[in-house]
Order: C-alpha cells, then sequence, then structure tokens
C-alpha cells in the first residue's frame, strides 16, 4: 500500500509535485491506441493545419486531463481518491511541447465524514502558458 | 455575404433538452484493457501497480485491480455505430466547433469485468458575443453506473460552437 500523504499534514498555499511529459505522436498515438481516438487532427501535420493549427497535427484534451489525474495520485498515493476534477480547455497541446501539470491546494475542509482538500490544477507549457487550468478536490486519508 | 444568424440554438437542441438518451452499454471491462490504458497515459514511465498488479491491488483499500478515473470503457465498439454526419468546420456561422472542457465527479471506482451504462442529456446551454463572434456554449451531461446499478460517475462536457 503506498499512502503518501495525510490531510492534517497539508497546508492551504501548498504547491503538489509537478508532473512533467514531453508529448509528441508517440504519445498520442497510443493514447489513440486505447481510447479508439484516431482522428486526423492528432495524426496528420497536413490534418492539423487544416483544422486551424498552423504547427500542424496536436494533442487531446483528455489525455492532458489524464496527465492531470496521474499527478495527483503520484502525489496523494493509492490511498487517496479524487473526488471531482474539472477543466477547460485554453491553448492546444502542440508536438514536442513540455507540459508541467501543476496543482496548489487552496483550501481544506471536513463534509460528511470527509477529509477534502480542493486544488487549482493546470496544465503549463514551457512558454509558462496555462493551456488548461481546471481545480480538484481530493479524498485524503486523516491521522483521526 | 450570408445573413448574419440570431441565435444559434436550434430547434433540434430545445427538443432534446433534458432528454435523457437510451443506455449505451459497455463490453465486459477486462484487466487488460485497464493495464493498456495505463501504459498508454503514462508512457514513458511504468504505470503504478494499482492499475496491473493484483498481489499489490489487493492490498490496497480498493482491495483489487481498479482503472485509472480517466478510463474510458466505451472505446471500441463492436459492432461500430454509423457516424452521425458533421457539417463542414470552418464553412460558416455557427459550423466551427471546439471542445470546452469538462467537469467529473468520481462516486465510485471501475473493476475488472465491470459492465458499465451510460446515458447522455444536453441539459443547458447559453449564448453570448465573444471575440469568436456569436459563441453558444451547451453542456451535455453523462450518467455512468455499473452492472449492479451503482452510480460511478457524473461529467458534465462544454461544447463551443461559433
Amino acid at each position: 500500500m503506498t499512502n503518501n500523504v495525510y490531510w492534517e499534514d497539508i497546508e492551504i498555499g501548498y504547491e503538489i509535485p509537478k508532473w512533467t511529459r514531453k508529448t509528441d505522436l508517440m504519445h498520442w498515438n497510443r493514447y489513440a491506441a486505447v481510447n479508439d481516438e484516431f482522428i486526423y487532427i492528432h495524426m496528420d501535420d497536413e490534418a492539423g493545419r487544416a483544422g486551424a493549427n498552423e504547427q500542424g497535427a496536436f494533442g487531446m484534451g483528455n489525455l492532458r486531463m489524464a496527465y492531470l489525474h496521474n499527478m495527483l495520485r503520484d502525489w496523494a498515493g493509492d490511498e487517496a481518491w479524487v473526488k471531482n476534477l474539472g477543466l477547460q480547455y485554453r491553448a492546444i497541446n502542440q508536438k514536442n511541447d513540455i507540459l508541467d501539470c501543476v496543482g496548489t491546494v487552496v483550501a481544506k475542509r471536513v463534509e460528511n465524514g470527509e477529509y477534502l482538500v480542493d486544488l487549482e490544477i493546470n496544465v503549463v507549457n514551457q512558454s509558462g502558458q496555462g493551456t488548461a487550468p481546471g481545480q480538484a478536490t481530493v479524498v485524503l486519508p486523516t491521522r483521526s | 455575404m450570408s445573413e448574419k444568424l440570431e441565435t444559434l440554438v436550434t430547434q433540434e437542441m430545445l427538443e432534446k433538452r433534458d432528454q435523457w438518451s437510451n443506455p449505451k452499454v459497455s463490453r465486459p471491462v477486462s484487466e487488460s484493457d485497464i493495464r493498456k490504458w495505463a501504459i498508454a497515459v503514462y508512457w514513458p514511465e511504468e504505470p503504478p501497480k494499482l492499475y496491473w498488479d493484483e498481489g499489490y491491488a489487493n492490498s490496497t483499500r480498493y482491495e483489487g485491480i481498479i482503472a485509472p478515473l480517466d478510463f474510458n470503457p466505451f472505446a471500441w465498439p463492436v459492432p461500430v455505430p454509423p457516424s452521425p454526419p458533421t457539417p463542414p468546420m470552418g464553412t460558416g456561422q455557427g459550423t466551427n466547433a471546439m471542445n470546452g472542457g469538462q467537469a467529473v465527479d468520481y462516486v465510485a471506482a471501475i473493476r475488472p469485468g465491470d459492465v458499465i451504462s451510460a446515458t447522455t442529456a444536453l441539459v443547458d446551454w447559453n449564448e453570448r458575443e465573444t471575440r469568436l463572434g456569436l459563441t453558444l456554449f451547451s453542456t451535455n451531461e453523462t450518467r455512468w453506473t455499473n452492472q449492479n446499478g451503482e452510480l460511478i460517475r457524473i461529467s458534465r462536457n462544454t461544447s463551443i460552437r461559433y
């Protein structure tokens, strides 16, 4: 069992460890294979440009959401539970982008016996642009 | 130049609002489906053992392998449903579309052997002028339950048309 953090040990303002991927067709093709998401704009530069992205093929929004889940799970461990996660897609994931998933704890509360932390999350590219701002609530183990 | 539309809300949207679709039913989820999903989303790192090592997963609070929360049990349907006709992008007002985002409440885990049912409804929309011109934000809600009728998740997806 992996228990990384307890609710009591987390303070508001805490920045959780970032989770990073350099993304390209090796990642997108694997995701297409499991999610049955073979769409030309994610596979072919010509199709990407025809879809109004000058740089060509681009990554799937759903894969960035998966990366945010990976960040939360790798931080909180297997005894935690992501209660909700929401995000908006504000910018495209270009080929060879280096994406940093980031999160900051903005609130703590106990509700219906659950020990919760609220986080602001984002997927930030190598230019410092937030591509997918959002929020998440995670149920953490408690020492009590 | 064609006449500017006053609204992008269609008669079909008005008729479909809050009308829940017939359930779509997944194939049984296999351990291998979960393992491959985890490999793909963690590539090139090894995915967490919770998603593929039964011995380890049995030692956690989940007492067995679970799927990553972002797992989609509806990939690779058999038979393949016909694709609905989609208007070409960028050929006129209201024909451009984007994925605006999503918000998901996760209630319970998906496990090997689960059969997931999904039902969807168009639940809300709003329309306003943006830098793209008249823009319609539509929200579809989807509810997943497992073979025991337990709620798995509720997701709300926003699509943008302009």
